[in-house]
């Protein structure tokens, strides 16, 4: 047992700090196969890359280079076939399935690109559900995720559902879910790719207003050239591995 | 959670509706065929039921169920008596007879004759309904010539809605017999019209035989099992003495071997449980398939496997328990209505508390297979699948 005196001088440990490193994501030699014999096919090969905080990066590519695996293995949802992967200071090669599962529902916020939400829940329902994975009792979750939809420009569409809304109306509900429990990664697939051109636009620029932090990394795979410009750094990859990253923003103008 | 999964189950109103209507269809189905193949199996021990007051039915070793009369002599009474264990026996006379009513239409009765030789102190007969049965008349008027009790379906049977009157007569064999009173009887296997009558009147009714006697009704010593009396009388006389409770089954044992109605109910309760398993699996399965995606995210979004199976569990709990009860309230509601208002034909509807376990357990199966057919999906879903 600590003496009282030991633990009043021990610091002060924040999870949240505690998980906090230069880099948000680095992976070092990540290799990613799928298949096997002559069916095997690589959709990652040898990717060495490193992500700061409180940026936006685009990760960008043809189709099939590779940028959905990328950020599958980032999010904990696939293992890679070799390397390592550090994610908000921790190894998630070496963690077990149960604790990534937690790790996902703490750290990570997820935008898709067919925005997955739930059809028979109501737009604050749906911005509520990870605060309820992560064992919030309703009346205080849905409270929460109402001052999210606010952000989000929604404040007028609580009660709205999936069908009643437009498509970039349906992505900010997702935005306002990915980020009502405050995670530290957020990463995003194609958020705009089933959005027109406007609408494209007021997503990205929401997700670059509300989600990036100083203490927040934010990954956004994209195809769509037009919003470029809203990236702090674009990686792009080719044939499962990064070809080129840049961070002159003057640069991303098209 | 477990909100989120009850929303999703309700929200998508059409495959709700579709899954509680598979699950009550095949409950419905297995319980109400269970309960009129239970019932009819009753029906056919209804005189076993009805004939209170003895412990043991006593009758020819070859006799395989009640309606199997095999007459015997008048002497193997005494030989009963003669018994140890045995407290006291009587006679009884049954058989069907033809009785010819007032239009000139025949119609098959079943004659009981109770054995009025033997009284006890307050001169009742073995056999006798208990006064709550006597819906009209006096037992007493038994004694008179040519009197029967009628029982309540037959009376309906014979006369039809006419209500019951005293002074109605039939013919047996060409012999009277007056109505001096109804009672009210189990109903029967063949829904023959039932009489009550004296045993020496009952052998009138039918062409003179040798041999009269169809059962020896037998009352145990107190204090010595029923078994063994059995036992005895068997040993003793070479005779067939089975309880009440072992004849009872061992008339229904006839009819589930040498008929086929337990194949066809049989049939009938799979096929609900088939075409349940079939319409609730493929609704909550095609259910699921459509969640897919919504199942997926919420993977990705930190919710464990266990927590799956239990939101998908629950979802399936919801549905079978509202299904079950839906459906064997309705066959429930069914058996009553037609114990309510179908007076023309007597009951055959049993519902006992096996047909809720049954059914019960039938639903469970449909429900754990509709939801383990739909779990194999979302549980197997590969973590990719969300960002497509
Ligand atoms: N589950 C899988 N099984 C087999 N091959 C796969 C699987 N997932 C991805 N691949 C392959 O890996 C490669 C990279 O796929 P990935 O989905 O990461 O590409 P992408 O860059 O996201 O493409 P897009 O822009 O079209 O979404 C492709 O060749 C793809 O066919
Ligand atoms: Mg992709």
């Amino acid at each position: 047992m600590s003496s009282v005196q030991e633990v009043a001088t021990r610091p002060i440990r924040n999870p949240k700090s505690e998980i906090r490193n230069e880099k948000s994501v680095s992976l070092k030699n990540v290799t990613k196969a799928f298949g096997v014999g002559d069916a095997k096919t690589f959709a990652l090969r040898d990717v060495t890359l490193d992500l700061p905080y409180g940026e936006l990066v685009l990760l960008v590519g043809q189709s099939g280079c590779g940028k959905t695996t990328l950020i599958s293995i980032v999010a904990g949802l696939l293992d890679p076939t070799a390397g390592e992967v550090e994610v908000l200071g921790q190894n998630l090669t070496k963690m077990g399935g149960s604790r990534k599962v937690r790790f996902r529902g703490d750290n990570i916020g997820f935008i898709f690109q067919q925005y997955n939400l739930i059809p028979s829940l109501n737009a604050v329902e749906n911005a509520c559900v990870p605060l309820l994975i992560a064992g919030w009792n309703r009346k205080k979750a849905l409270e929460k995720a109402g001052h999210l939809l606010e952000k989000v420009g929604l404040g007028n569409r609580m009660k709205s559902y999936a069908n009643q809304l437009s498509g970039g109306q349906q992505q900010r509900v997702a935005i306002a879910r990915a980020l009502v429990h405050e995670p530290k990664l957020l990463v995003c697939d194609e958020p705009t790719a089933a959005l027109d051109a406007a609408s494209g636009r007021t997503v990205m620029g929401l997700i670059r207003e509300v989600a990036v932090q100083p203490d927040r990394a934010v990954i956004v795979v994209t195809h769509d050239s037009r919003v470029y410009d809203f990236g702090d750094r674009i990686v792009s990859m080719n044939d499962g591995g990064i070809e080129k990253i840049e961070t002159d923003r003057a640069q991303f103008q098209h | 959670m477990n909100w989120v999964a009850l929303r999703m189950l309700t929200g998508d109103k059409a495959k709700y509706i579709g899954i509680v209507f598979g699950v009550s269809f095949a409950a419905l189905l297995m319980a109400q065929q269970s309960a009129i193949f239970c019932g009819l199996m009753r029906n056919t021990t209804s005189q076993i039921q009805d004939l209170e007051g003895a412990d043991i039915w006593v009758m020819d070793k070859s006799v395989q169920f009640v309606d199997d009369i095999k007459p015997m002599s008048e002497n193997r009474l005494l030989r009963v008596r003669g018994v140890e264990g045995v407290a006291w026996a009587v006679k009884l006379y049954k058989s069907v007879g033809r009785a010819k009513l007032a239009d000139g239409t025949f119609q098959q009765v079943i004659l009981l004759g109770l054995d009025y030789d033997n009284k006890d102190s307050q001169g009742r007969v073995v056999g006798q309904p208990r006064p709550e049965r006597i819906i009209a008349g006096n037992w007493d008027d038994l004694e008179q010539p040519d009197a029967v009790f009628l029982d309540e379906f037959g009376w309906r049977y014979l006369f039809g809605d006419t209500p019951y009157e005293p002074g109605r007569s039939l013919e047996i064999n060409n012999k009277r017999a007056n109505i001096v009173g109804m009672v009210k009887c189990k109903p029967t296997f063949q829904t023959f019209p039932i009489l009550y009558t004296k045993y020496s009147q009952a052998i009138q009714y039918n062409p003179p035989e040798p041999k009269t006697l169809s059962f020896i009704l037998v009352k145990a010593q107190d204090g010595v099992p029923h078994e063994q009396v059995c036992d005895n009388i068997a040993k003793q006389t070479g005779m067939k003495a089975q309880t009440n409770d072992q004849f009872f089954w061992t008339t229904i044992q006839y009819y589930m071997e040498r008929t086929g109605i337990p194949i066809n109910f049989g049939i009938t309760v799979f096929l609900g449980f088939v075409v349940g398993c079939a319409i609730a699996g493929q609704t909550f399965y095609l259910f699921t398939l459509e969640n897919l995606k919504q199942f997926g995210s919420l993977k990705a979004m930190g919710v464990s496997n266990s927590r799956i199976i239990g939101m998908v569990m629950l979802q399936a709990l919801v549905v079978g328990l509202i299904g079950y009860g839906l459906g064997v309230g309705g066959a429930a509601g069914f058996g009553l209505f037609f114990e309510t208002f179908v007076k023309s034909t007597p009951p055959a509807f049993y519902f006992g508390w096996q047909i809720l376990v049954i059914s019960a357990v039938a639903v469970a199966v449909i429900i754990t297979l509709s939801a383990a057919m739909s779990l194999k999906k979302v549980l197997f879903l590969e973590a990719g699948v969300v960002f497509r």
